[in-house]
């Protein structure tokens, strides 16, 4: 038995460079059956310490459990060099071209006045206004002459209204020329105080170049028992502020008319127009950009208040031209053409949520 | 209105400049929208003495010039033949711009056959300050060298035109302009009495006003033996200021007069008069042939100015051709009168006729200033045209004077913020013209206060609040930020505004660009998509005929926009737009439409090209909508597609019910769209926001516990042989509804129908997904959740399990 331990080098210098000389997973492990295996070389050496001496098995024991270890290590060894070839082999055919587009996905786009309509929203919210709506169909009552416009008051032909077909007994309801109908509604069916804003869509028959038949507008409104025409002047110029997110904008009013307030005014604020956009809080320029005034005591009396009891103020804007001056439209007709390519440039992405502490654009 | 700095200086004594005018004009309210100078334009021309003029060596029409000029002596070849010696002309050094030829004269001096000339002579058509064109402007004598010919001319005048508004028909006067801008501590206003001219016998013609609430008064008076010719000098130089042309001077009296004073009158040739005039509603069938040559038929709601032959005027707007004064006109009969507003503004719009007098008589003229417009017209006449003035009849009567208004001193500080001293109240009230009493303090609760007859826009307090602070300035306004609530800021938007904005937000973000368009559309198009019966929804007044009717739908205009873009080379379109739809023209029928439309162009791919966008894609879309609204899609049922103008069996609706129809989805009608003029496939979907049920919150902002088990869900596959007609829809939801508790998600997986199936039936496949909560199912567990799938499924759709 000594000559098979006297081997035992040339045994596992044979079996080792077995090892190293396989290409491949499965060789290396039919290498290790056929040494290793139950019925292995390595292992039917090792059925032989039973029969030895004690003496014997003291030398021979740790020898051959010394060989099977070492052995195994090499071909766990083997084992990894193997896989990683093999891994290698695999990824080496696995190239792809990635300079190759991806499948295209539309970007999408929210329109400019429908995200100032939320930046204004958000603004006058923080000052505790409400946003109220209302119908575009409006009655001649909550048009025109709740609001203090006469049958007949050349005011009313400034307006350009449109009407619907007469109705049976010839009485006309128009397209809302103003969101200021819903002021009136809100005053008849809410208690002040009251603070609320007016987005919507409006109609006046006019078609050029600065006028489209539908534009849009944001009113708003304040009722109670003492807001004064102060808190009109600062209220709309922190609002400019906000909206124009410069750090001071600088405004200036004008005594008006309209109708439906007294005293009226209509608000300029300071501008630079000598380049190709106008820039607010700057320059030298000014530039109108809403009317307002006190509101008339005869509208709060149509509305069921008592004018010497209550007292606020309303203005107005036109949303459309609001959007043009901050964000550099040159044009207000695209606004209404659906136009891809206006919208994707002019259009805001669909996560940018305007909020006063975020950021408004 | 437009008016002349030095008219306005007549009245108004102040040391502004054009500039200090205009900001004055715009801080008290009167809206300056054009400034023009003349003498801009003639700032390079002066006036030049020609000291010699000799016949050009080699040009017959050509005269050379040795002209003294501001620039020194020069020598001007020149070809107006009324060029001579001694003459003052107006002379334009080289390189000047000749405004009424359009070009700019050399910067260098010029040979005309071989003379060289440096400069020119201009005529007043050149200056664009006249039409005589038979040779150069000849200067009076005493004009001397150098001095500007805009000066020479009185042209160095200044012209504003400003917005009046409707409730100042006052600003449409001059003395008007001059007392506010007095008041706005621009200068001293001045405005002298008009002599009373006392007539020196009757007037023959007689006036009445028969209806003296169309004609409160009428008043009027003979001149005769007037010889009419042109009017003076000045007053032609103010008229053409403001872009009126001078004719004679009856007509130019009146122009004058009505911009003077806000006054219109109207001057009629007596002799063309037969009898007595009255003012009185026209009679039905009633014509007149008017100054502006045409022919009006009148009616009875229209007030006239009538002689015995029938009308000669419309009351306030224009006066009749037959009757109208000329220069051959040796006696006239001069007529003031005051007209109601709403009747004028009627009769204006009427009879489209488009002056002066209609626009000052509509917006309300000083019922007190009859009596002194007729004496200032006729001084005037009778300074120029000589002849001599009866008394003033007057028909109606003359107005009393309005009302005191209750100002209520406290509005001031309560509706401005502004403390205001009783002092400098009376002060601006007095200065615009209002009385009040002297004694008036600061805690009185009422001042009584006369209003001027020329103010017809002040009835209340705040009237006279808005006087003080317009003129005082809104620069005195405090600058008071609103209050704010305590605490942070609350929610303000309603569900219905956070569901436009979620809805939005999530097309946006799945590829859909957001348009906004027209709320009318053709009402023939209405009709093809659903709607265009209600008669409520014509626009009457449409600004185009195919924008004639309330929009039932978007997708009409989507649909037109994406053809539009697709035109313009664009690929596939995605548009979405959440705006109103209109089901009648009632207050609460009108709804928020999420709308959306492709126009499907499949791009080319090198992995292959993708699916074109379908019904299902649109589906996807819908559902992402209704799933980020907490409307899960699976709560609604799929029925027909409601309205003609959907492909019918590539579309649906959403409906809650069998009434509630929530939106509809899927392909737009082929035909309908070709009618449409675009070109199809184009899908899209179309939800109403006020039809989705509100979103109950169950105790607050809890969300409810997330119940996670902790065993394996085990899914098992049925298939179903169901009748074509079936939804197989239906099955997986009939089979998700058997159990649900143990059942969380089935779904159909796949679908087939043809060969190997009997006629009129598809085969469904659907996964069940089973989820054991506290113990593993065990087999009879399994069977029975089964058998209750299959009958469910059989109840609901009548399929049967294939075996």
């Amino acid at each position: 038995m000594t000559a098979t331990l006297d081997n035992l080098d040339a045994i596992e210098t044979e079996i080792s460079t077995a090892i190293t000389a396989t290409t491949n997973e499965a060789a290396l492990e039919d290498l290790r059956v056929a040494e290793l295996g139950k019925k292995g070389r390595v292992s039917l050496m090792m059925r032989e310490l039973g029969k030895m001496s004690p003496e014997e098995k003291k030398v021979a024991g740790p020898a051959l459990n010394g060989l099977k270890n070492r052995l195994n290590d090499a071909i766990a060894v083997r084992k990894e060099v193997l896989e990683t070839e093999a891994l290698n082999a695999q990824l080496a055919n696995e190239t792809q071209d990635l300079s190759l587009p991806p499948r295209p996905e539309p970007t999408g786009a929210l329109h400019p006045v429908m995200q100032v309509f939320e930046e204004v929203a958000s603004i006058f919210g923080d000052m505790g206004f409400a946003v109220a709506e209302g119908p575009d169909i409006e009655d001649d009552f909550h048009n025109f002459t709740a609001l203090n416009f006469p049958e007949g008051h050349p005011a009313r032909e400034d307006h350009d209204t449109f009407f619907m077909a007469p109705d049976a007994d010839g009485n006309r309801k128009v397209l809302r020329t103003h969101t200021s109908p819903v002021q009136i509604r809100t005053m008849m069916s809410q208690k002040p105080p009251i603070r609320v804003i007016i987005p919507g869509r409006v109609y006046r028959k006019d078609w050029d170049a600065t006028h489209t038949p539908m534009f849009h507008q944001v009113e708003g409104l304040v009722i109670d028992k003492t807001t004064h025409m102060g808190h009109l002047k600062q209220c709309l110029t922190d609002f400019l502020a906000a909206f124009f997110e410069v750090d001071n904008a600088e405004t200036r009013f004008r005594p008006h008319f309209f109708p439906f307030t007294e005293p009226s005014a209509e608000m300029d604020v300071r501008c630079d127009r000598s380049g190709d956009t106008i820039k607010v809080g700057q320059g030298t320029s000014w530039l109108e950009i809403l009317g307002s005034g006190m509101v008339h005591p005869n509208v709060l009396r149509n509305c069921g208040l008592d004018p010497d009891e209550y007292q606020g103020f309303a203005f107005g804007m036109g949303v459309d031209r609001l959007a043009m001056l901050k964000y550099g439209m040159p044009d207000l007709r695209p606004y209404f053409e659906a136009d891809a390519d206006w919208i994707s440039n002019y259009g805001f992405k669909p996560w940018l949520l305007p909020t006063l502490t975020g950021g408004l654009s | 209105m437009k008016f002349s700095v030095s008219w306005l200086k007549d009245y108004l004594k102040t040391d502004a400049d054009l500039n200090g005018i205009i900001d004055a004009m715009i801080l008290a309210g009167l809206e300056v929208e054009e400034v023009e100078n003349p003498a801009e334009k003639l700032k390079e021309f002066t006036a030049a003495k020609v000291v010699k003029a000799e016949q050009h060596p080699d040009a017959d029409k050509l005269r050379v010039c040795t002209v003294e000029t501001k620039d020194g002596t020069k020598q001007i070849v020149c070809g107006a033949p009324n060029a001579r010696t001694g003459m003052t002309a107006v002379y334009a050094p080289l390189g000047t711009y000749i405004p009424g030829l359009d070009f700019s004269l050399d910067k260098k001096p010029r040979k005309l056959r071989g003379v060289e000339s440096s400069g020119m002579m201009c005529s007043a058509t050149e200056l664009e300050v006249g039409s005589e064109s038979d040779g150069i402007m000849e200067l009076s004598d005493d004009v001397e060298v150098g001095d500007p010919i805009a000066d020479v001319l009185g042209l160095n005048d200044a012209v504003i035109d400003f917005e009046v508004t409707p409730n100042r028909p006052d600003w449409l006067g001059v003395t008007g302009i001059a007392r506010d801008l007095a008041a706005a501590g621009l200068g001293e206003v001045n405005i002298p009495d008009v002599a009373e001219i006392k007539g020196t016998f009757p007037c023959p013609i007689e006036v009445t006003s028969d209806d003296t609430e169309a004609c409160p008064v009428f008043m009027g008076r003979l001149i005769k033996g007037v010889k009419n010719g042109p009017s003076p000098d000045w007053m032609q130089a103010r008229l053409k200021a403001i872009g009126i042309n001078p004719k004679n001077m009856l007509v130019d009296v009146t122009n004058y007069v009505s911009f003077d004073r806000c006054r219109p009158l109207h001057a009629y040739d007596a002799d063309k008069i037969q009898g007595n005039v009255t003012a009185r509603r026209a009679k039905a069938g009633e014509k007149l042939d008017a100054l502006d040559d045409n022919t009006y038929e009148l009616n009875e709601d229209m007030c006239v100015i009538a002689d015995e032959s029938g009308p000669v005027g419309i009351g306030g707007i224009m006066g009749g051709a037959g009757t109208a004064s000329s220069e051959e006109t040796v006696n006239i009969f001069l007529e003031a009168a005051i007209f109601d507003t709403l009747r004028t503004a009627r009769t204006g719009r009427a009879t489209g006729i488009v002056s002066d007098a209609r626009y000052r008589n509509e917006r309300g003229i000083d019922p007190a200033s009859c009596r002194e417009g007729l004496d200032l017209a006729t001084q005037l006449i009778l300074e120029t045209c000589g002849g001599e003035a009866s008394d003033i009849v007057v028909g109606g009567s003359e107005p009393v004077a309005q009302d005191a208004v209750e100002f209520k001193p406290v509005d001031m500080k309560r509706l401005t913020g502004v403390d205001m001293t009783a002092k400098r109240m009376k002060e601006i009230l007095e200065t615009l013209g209002f009385g009040v009493d002297a004694k008036a303090k600061l805690d009185d609760e009422i001042w009584k206060i006369n209003v001027p007859s020329y103010r017809r826009d002040v009835f209340q307090s705040a009237d006279i609040v808005e006087e003080l602070i317009r003129i005082e300035g809104f620069d005195a306004l405090p600058a008071d930020s609103l209050p704010r609530e305590a605490g942070a800021a609350k929610q303000v938007t309603t569900p219905l505004q956070n569901r436009v904005r979620t809805a939005r937000r999530v097309l946006a973000a799945r590829g859909f660009l957001e348009g906004v368009s027209w709320s009318f559309m053709d009402r023939a198009t209405a009709t093809s998509f659903g709607g265009g019966d209600n008669d409520a929804l014509v626009v009457d007044n449409p600004i185009a005929n195919d924008l004639n009717y309330m929009r039932p739908t978007a997708l009409a205009n989507l649909a037109q926009a994406a053809q539009r873009n697709v035109d313009h080379g664009a690929e596939e379109v995605r548009l979405f737009e959440v705006g109103p739809i209109y089901l009648g023209d009632g207050p609460k029928d009108q709804r928020t439409a999420v709308t959306s439309l492709v126009k499907p162009r499949p791009s080319r791919h090198w992995a292959g090209t993708s699916e074109a966008y379908d019904a299902f894609a649109a589906k996807a879309d819908l559902f992402a909508v209704l799933t980020a609204l907490d409307q899960p899609g699976e709560r609604f049922q799929i029925g027909e597609p409601v309205g003609d103008h959907w492909h019918p069996g590539r579309a649906a609706s959403l409906r809650l019910g069998p009434k509630n129809v929530v939106g509809t989805f899927g392909q737009l009608h082929p035909a309908v769209l070709k009618k449409l003029d675009v070109e199809g496939p184009m899908v899209g979907f179309e939800i109403y926001l006020e039809s989705l049920p509100q979103v109950k919150s169950k105790g607050g902002k809890t969300k409810q516990r997330l119940e996670k088990a902790d065993l394996t869900p085990i899914r098992r596959d049925f298939a179903f042989l169901a009748d074509s007609s079936v939804q197989a829809g239906e099955i997986a939801k009939a089979a998700g509804n058997a159990d649900k508790k143990l059942i969380t998600a089935s779904r159909v997986f796949d679908v087939y129908e043809g060969e190997g199936m009997p006629e009129g039936k598809k085969s469904v496949a659907i996964e069940v997904t089973l989820q054991p909560r506290e113990t593993q199912l065990k087999d009879a567990d399994i069977e029975k959740v089964s058998k209750a799938i299959v009958a469910a499924v059989a109840k609901s759709t009548k399929a049967e399990l294939r075996g």
